[in-house]
């Protein structure tokens, strides 16, 4: 394998405007786009904003678009591309820029802190929680999140409709919904707090069409529209257009 | 007045604080294909279904009877020995009688989770890929009538079983030859046999039936058989996608197969 010289493109600008600035950057094997990257700071554009971190696909820092879609700089593999090719790589595009590379995500820390937290069971104390494995292998999917926001970037619902991100909370933080919902130890329905019937109301679930993009961008692999949009939306049916279940759980005094 | 030459309010990717970039999208990739594909699919069924729904003619030849026309609910339906007919419309129905059953797989398939996506990508361009920017100004997603009302998709996987359960029905009578003796069969009994077994595949492999059999528990651990239900339901769950279209394949099949053989342009093949 011998090194070879790529045709990069790479946003330059911050929020007054910016453009796509061409480069011929050498690339060896192995690497990654995140090397490409440093190696163009290092060698032609020594204030090339860009955030990263952990260089593992572990940190969810260096979120970018590559040719188009949203990935992580620092698991997209050189080797998918063809030598002739360019590679155009820009900001996240659902997120305010704020230099070069670098976008400013804001928005999903917003989000998060407007989903309640974790309610503690009553009478147990933190380290006595016990649960069965069986119980809790669906939330921990949810858990190997690494909050690098492709799912939010590529969520059209806010990507392309800037006026939804004030009653959308996005995929990640849904998906967050459901993590509590569908926790064994959750106890937010004995302090009145319905998460099936907010994510409905507060968080905008019914935004969510389903079109899977999420799922799709997910370095992760986290089947979050299969296994954690769908099943909040059905859990929203029970609570809101299913007279049949409203009905049984009067009748039966459910409340979970 | 307006002029058409006013400047448009730059919202979505275009929004003014974002990266200034003038293209909808850079994919590179041919991302057209899989909409494009899939829109020219439903379509085609579309066509096909609407012809023969509403064509009311060849629709049963001894001893099949085509998906679309069964349960077979009007008194104007050709007579099918031991067959679904019940005459529940009377004679006042003129119309085909395929409209009066075809309405609940139909629903149940345009309220299915995978069907919304494919049509909301194909036909709706909503989003027609993943970052690539949809041309409609404003988006309300599932949140308003119409599209509110895809909730109450479980109601018709409820309606999906029991009609499921009579094209099993019909399957059994397939094993009849044409004067109705038992313990025969003809390549329409195997192409019957197909699809029912896809039909059951796609029902029970739905997102509300998932829930419904198990993923609605905040317990797993405290009903293992409804675990072990959601299991199974979930592994079908995950080929959700090539099961509706595999059962959409073979119900078409199923009834062009009638078809040809009810207008005499095929003789049905006898295994035994």
């Amino acid at each position: 394998m011998s090194s070879y010289t790529a045709a990069f493109r790479v946003w330059r600008g911050d929020a007054d405007g910016g453009e796509l600035e061409d480069f011929k950057v050498e690339v060896n094997e192995g690497e990654v786009v995140l090397d490409i990257i440093h190696r163009l700071q290092a060698t032609q554009a020594s204030d090339l904003a860009v955030r990263w971190n952990c260089k593992a696909g572990k940190c969810g820092s260096c979120s970018a678009e590559i040719n188009g879609r949203p990935r992580l700089l620092c698991m997209t593999r050189m080797s998918i591309f063809s030598r002739e090719e360019t590679i155009t790589v820009t900001p996240l595009r659902a997120f305010p820029v704020v230099r070069d590379l670098v976008t400013d995500v804001s928005f999903n820390y917003a989000k998060a802190r407007e989903v309640p937290a974790f309610v503690p069971p009553p009478g147990v104390a933190a380290g006595d929680y016990r649960m069965q494995q069986i119980d809790v292998e669906r939330p921990q999917e949810f858990r190997k999140c690494i909050e690098c926001f492709l799912c939010q970037d590529t969520c059209h619902v806010v990507r392309d409709h800037e006026e939804n991100k004030a009653s959308f909370a996005g995929p990640r933080f849904l998906m967050r919904i459901a993590e509590l919902d569908m926790h064994p130890l959750d106890a937010a329905a004995g302090v009145g707090v319905d998460r099936k019937k907010t994510a409905q109301d507060e968080h905008g679930l019914g935004y969510c069409n389903i079109t899977k993009c999420c799922t799709e961008v997910c370095p992760e692999n986290i089947k979050i529209t299969d296994n954690a949009l769908i099943p909040l939306k059905e859990r929203a049916v029970d609570r809101k257009y299913d007279p049949l279940v409203w009905l049984g759980d009067k009748i039966f005094r459910r409340t979970e | 007045m307006a002029t058409g030459t006013e400047p448009q309010p730059r919202t979505g990717v275009h929004d003014a604080s974002r990266a200034a970039i003038t293209a909808r999208h850079l994919r590179t990739d041919r991302w057209w294909l899989a909409p494009a594909a899939t829109a020219a699919g439903l379509l085609a069924f579309v066509v096909y279904s609407t012809w023969r729904a509403f064509a009311n003619a060849d629709y049963y030849a001894a001893p099949y009877v085509s998906p679309f026309y069964s349960p077979c609910l009007a008194e104007n339906c050709v007579p099918m020995k031991d067959g679904p007919n019940w005459a529940i419309f009377g004679s006042w129905w003129g119309l085909s009688p395929a409209l009066l059953i075809l309405i609940f797989p139909l629903g149940f398939r345009l309220t299915c989770y995978y069907y919304r996506k494919a049509y909301y990508r194909g036909f709706w361009a909503s989003p027609p890929a993943c970052a690539v920017a949809e041309p409609h100004k404003t988006y309300s997603g599932e949140t308003r009538f119409p599209l509110i009302l895809q909730n109450i998709h479980r109601y018709f996987f409820y309606a999906a079983v029991p009609v499921a359960g009579i094209l099993t029905y019909d399957t059994v009578l397939a094993f009849r030859d044409e004067t109705y003796a038992w313990g025969h069969m003809g390549l329409g009994t195997l192409v019957f046999l197909v699809n029912i077994v896809l039909i059951w595949a796609y029902t029970f492999s739905c997102h509300s039936c998932r829930h419904i059999v198990g993923g609605k528990l905040k317990h797993f651990s405290r009903h293992p058989v409804r675990y072990r239900l959601w299991g199974w339901v979930g592994k079908l769950n995950a080929r959700h996608m090539q099961l509706a279209w595999a059962s959409l394949l073979s119900v078409a099949l199923a009834d062009f197969y009638v078809y040809l053989v009810a207008s005499g342009a095929f003789d049905d093949p006898r295994l035994f």
